[in-house]
């Protein structure tokens, strides 16, 4: 029955895009293969975003991929710093920061497109108007490294790690560059208030920027405990066989919700919209979460065996209205307290 | 030698005010338009654009308020009363001060050995110290967070498995993310400069005193104490202010180094305050100190090295008399080796190891990889695009560098039209402006109508051109000054005109000093960090911003494969300059 239903509608939908060509909804492959190249500005760690870049460039190989990767707060402030210079590069974004597209979408910035598949999605991860969507979840998560830790001294949450054994064996990225950290250093003190952090600077914490980068630091083993970092880069650790290992807080752990958008002023925007269909679709979500180590929202993408399923989590949910007020306030009192940032 | 003696030698210069006098000029003519002067007009102007436009935004900017309509001590006053700045400022002075003393402290006996003694692998050492010279010290400062990491830095490993000990319980050997690291990098690719000064001061400082002392039987160190050291003690001073001056203005080994650490510098306080939105009055009061500082201590350093003028072409006067220090020779080595084994060996030895490794700090079996390689050179999208960039502005720079450079140079060394002062002076001035300090000025010139420049390769190209043009000016008119003006002289007695003898018989002569130019400009171009950082937009990164990026995320691999590159591709412009000039020479 539901067969059936897929081919009328499809057979209805190639009907109705033969006879609007220029619909709105559907991108022009065509026109997307003259435009011949799309730039994409993400925070998903480099790697995985070249790894879809690659499978996309596969399917399409008219189309150059252009990955600018960097931190969300960074790839946010780069987009406005061009944005304001009149400068047009960036097709679509996406960075693990909610409260920049809220920003985007206030200042008219976004194009309105939903890409195929995620009007399915739950109402929750995608914009009411349709300028936004979650592409990927992840979790901002603690973790060890097992060849310096014994397994008895393995700390359970934030507060375990102000015991004066985890001085100068702490890494932690920076809310001023992560976007990640950025959410989970603000579900903390919503939990811990600043006193927690206040402590925390005087643990001689060596502080990276990316939450990509803490994953990084604790495998080699520079510091032994990393007080936050994205899920993903540590599923991808643990498939290397690096030595290290998850810790889910017993305070909560904060999820992170990472959406994509196309620019209205994108240069390429049959490709941005092309693109944007890729990697929402069922087979990319699920490249991406089996390799990348994502959580997807994506219907009818599964966890692989072996992760934790997140309903066994005790999260605490992202709230980008709430956070959206406070973010410079939280960068300036954290970079008082760890330097960097501003 | 001479290759690097140059850049420490166009500070000295251009102070003095009076770059290099060259030889007499021709008689004057008493009729003649000069084609040369609408040239030396052009150039005239064309430097001034250069120099003058940023410099005067960073100081209306400094002192105005965002709509630079009203006038404002604000951001001066809370550049000098925030404890924000306050502590970046002192740690920037202090840190320089150390990599200066440092430097001096090893710099000296170094070059006493190399100049007045039989120490073996003369020419080897000096190759060596060639290659930290020509390291870019952002990548040592990469290499050395792989190397002194406290617990996973590979020194730091060997150490605790030499000694028994465990990671985390005993204190490291090196902790590179420190005050201290930034000091120990940034010394190590800044000695090269303070070496070359004084080993060129030692060349030149004639004998007899040294001499006369031995014949009257004190011991060889009585004479290198007592009578070479007070000889030699302009250039140890002029060589501490250079080094103090190189660390106060580096950005890369302080950002890669000290914010992990929660430390800030200048250099990084003022990248983060072009964080968008950026805080552009600010950035720019906090440019001047450092703008000032510099011309000071570049002036101070003029007065030091007083008219001498160490020239860079020079031989030695005499043979000198080399001490022979029989088995005392392996002790001399020691100081070389450990300077060159953590400038050059080390580094060098990491990044390769690094290429080709999952995890660095991780043993070699199962840990051997070629992914690295293949993530930059087939799966990174910005490879391309970087290289692409780092390769456009350099062949650009170098190419209007060398055209502007020896333009300048041959109009006033050989004085053809009025006004040829302050066109080397122009020429020079740029040594005194620190390359995030030109970059905070060009950013704030060419942001706003009538020339948009931000967002352009055309914005790096003219921080590139400016912060070389002192060098290369430098480089082209040693070369001029070897070829006398008699030999157009010559040719115009003959009826040649001016151009043509120009063309004809002195371009042939400098062609290859013109070539060593070019490339020289070309080395300073694709490696520059300090001013590109604050220009770059995504479209316009070059390889070292890229590199920047990608340690913000610890991917430690492709930025080794990155490094090697880089380094192989500096390499290879050397060899070339080696083979100009030494043809020049011949």
């Amino acid at each position: 029955m539901k067969t059936h239903w897929k081919i009328t509608l499809t057979a209805l939908t190639i009907a109705v895009a033969a006879a609007l060509p220029a619909a709105a909804q559907n991108p022009d492959v065509a026109a997307a293969e003259k435009e011949g190249k799309v730039v994409w500005y993400t925070s998903v760690d480099v790697k995985v975003a070249e790894s879809i870049a690659q499978e996309f460039r596969q399917k399409y190989p008219k189309i150059e991929v252009e990955v600018e990767r960097s931190g969300s707060e960074r790839v946010f402030q780069r987009e406005n710093e061009e944005h304001q210079s009149g400068i047009k590069h960036a097709d679509l974004v996406n960075t693990s920061d909610s409260t920049h597209f809220i920003t985007w979408k206030k200042q008219g910035m976004l194009a309105k497109y939903v890409p195929a598949g995620v009007e399915n999605m739950p109402k929750e991860y995608r914009d009411p108007d349709g300028y936004y969507a979650t592409w990927r979840a992840t979790l901002c998560v603690m973790g060890y490294n097992t060849n310096i830790v014994p397994p008895d001294q393995v700390p359970k949450g934030y507060e375990d790690l102000l015991q004066p054994k985890w001085k100068g064996k702490l890494t932690k990225a920076h809310p001023s560059y992560s976007g990640t950290s950025l959410t989970g250093t603000y579900a903390i003190v919503k939990k811990l208030g600043w006193g927690y952090f206040e402590k925390l600077a005087k643990m001689d914490v060596q502080q990276l920027q990316s939450t990509t980068a803490t994953p990084k630091s604790i495998a080699s083993g520079e510091r032994a405990v990393m007080v936050d970092g994205n899920e993903y880069n540590m599923f991808i650790e643990i498939k290397k066989k690096s030595p290290v290992k998850i810790i889910y807080p017993v305070e909560g752990t904060p999820f992170v919700s990472s959406p994509v958008a196309v620019f209205k002023d994108a240069p390429h925007p049959h490709a941005a919209r092309l693109f944007a269909d890729f990697i929402f679709s069922v087979p990319v979500q699920q490249y991406l979460v089996d390799s990348g180590g994502v959580r997807s929202v994506v219907p009818g993408v599964n966890d692989p065996a072996g992760r934790t399923p997140l309903k066994d989590i005790k999260v605490i949910p992202d709230d980008p209205e709430g956070l959206l007020p406070k973010v410079d306030e939280i960068k300036k009192r954290y970079a008082a307290l760890f330097g960097g940032g501003k | 030698m001479k290759i690097y003696v140059v850049s420490a030698e166009a500070g000295a210069h251009s102070i003095a005010g009076s770059a290099a006098s060259g030889f007499p000029s021709t008689r004057k003519r008493r009729f003649s338009f000069d084609p040369t002067a609408p040239f030396s007009i052009a150039m005239a102007l064309l430097l001034a654009v250069l120099v003058l436009l940023p410099l005067g935004w960073l100081a209306v900017t400094s002192l105005t308020d965002d709509s630079h309509a009203h006038f404002t001590l604000g951001h001066y006053r809370t550049l000098f009363l925030d404890r924000e700045f306050l502590e970046p400022f002192w740690v920037t002075l202090w840190t320089s001060a150390a990599v200066g003393v440092l430097c001096v402290l090893f710099a000296a006996p170094m070059a006493w050995l190399v100049s007045r003694t039989d120490l073996p692998a003369k020419r080897l050492l000096r190759m060596l110290i060639l290659a930290s010279f020509a390291t870019p010290p952002f990548l040592g400062a990469f290499a050395w967070v792989l190397l002194g990491g406290p617990n996973a830095g590979l020194v730091n490993k060997a150490y605790y498995a030499l000694f028994h000990l465990r990671a985390f319980d005993a204190s490291p050997l090196v902790n590179i993310f420190s005050a201290w690291g930034i000091v120990f990098v940034t010394a190590l690719y800044t000695f090269p400069y303070v070496f070359t000064f004084v080993a060129t001061s030692l060349d030149h400082i004639p004998s007899d005193l040294e001499e006369a002392s031995a014949i009257l039987g004190a011991p060889s160190w009585r004479t290198a104490i007592d009578v070479t050291l007070p000889l030699a003690m302009p250039a140890l001073l002029a060589g501490f202010l250079v080094a103090f001056l190189q660390s106060m203005t580096l950005f890369g080994p302080a950002a890669i180094l000290a914010l992990p650490a929660s430390i800030d510098t200048m250099t990084t306080k003022i990248w983060s305050l072009f964080q968008f939105p950026p805080k552009l009055g600010l950035a720019a009061a906090a440019s001047l100190p450092l703008l000032v500082i510099t011309v000071v201590l570049l002036r101070a350093q003029a007065a030091i090295m007083g008219r001498r003028g160490y020239s860079v072409l020079g031989g030695k006067t005499t043979g000198q008399r080399l001490i022979r220090m029989g088995a005392w020779k392996i002790v001399a080595l020691a100081p070389f080796a450990f300077v060159l084994a953590c400038s050059v060996l080390l580094p060098y030895g990491v990044l390769a190891w690094t290429a080709f490794m999952k995890n660095y700090s991780a043993p070699l079996a199962g840990n051997f990889t070629f992914d690295n390689w293949r993530f930059v050179f087939l799966e990174f999208s910005q490879t391309r695009l970087a290289l692409t960039n780092t390769f456009v502005l350099g062949v650009s720079a170098a190419t209007a560098g060398t055209i502007v450079a020896t333009t300048v140079a041959y109009l006033s060394l050989r004085k053809l039209v009025w006004g040829h002062r302050p066109l080397s002076f122009l020429a020079t001035a740029p040594v005194a402006i620190p390359g995030i300090v030109l970059a905070v000025g060009l950013f704030l010139a060419y942001t706003h109508p009538p020339l948009v420049l931000y967002g352009t390769l055309a914005i790096i190209f003219l921080a590139y051109l400016t912060k070389e043009m002192p060098v290369g000016y430098q480089q082209v008119s040693s070369s001029l000054k070897s070829v006398h003006p008699e030999l157009e002289d010559a040719g115009r007695i003959f009826g040649a005109t001016r151009l043509r003898a120009l063309f004809d018989i002195t371009a042939p002569l400098i062609r290859n000093g013109v070539i060593a130019t070019w490339l020289f400009i070309f080395i300073g171009s694709i490696r520059e960090l300090s001013a590109t950082i604050l220009l770059f937009t995504a479209k316009t990164k070059t390889v070292s911003v890229t590199m920047f990026d990608l340690r913000e995320s610890n991917d430690w691999g492709p930025i080794a494969v990155l490094s090697l590159t880089m380094l192989a591709i500096t390499f290879a412009m050397i060899v070339a300059i080696q083979f100009f000039t030494d043809r020049r020479n011949a």
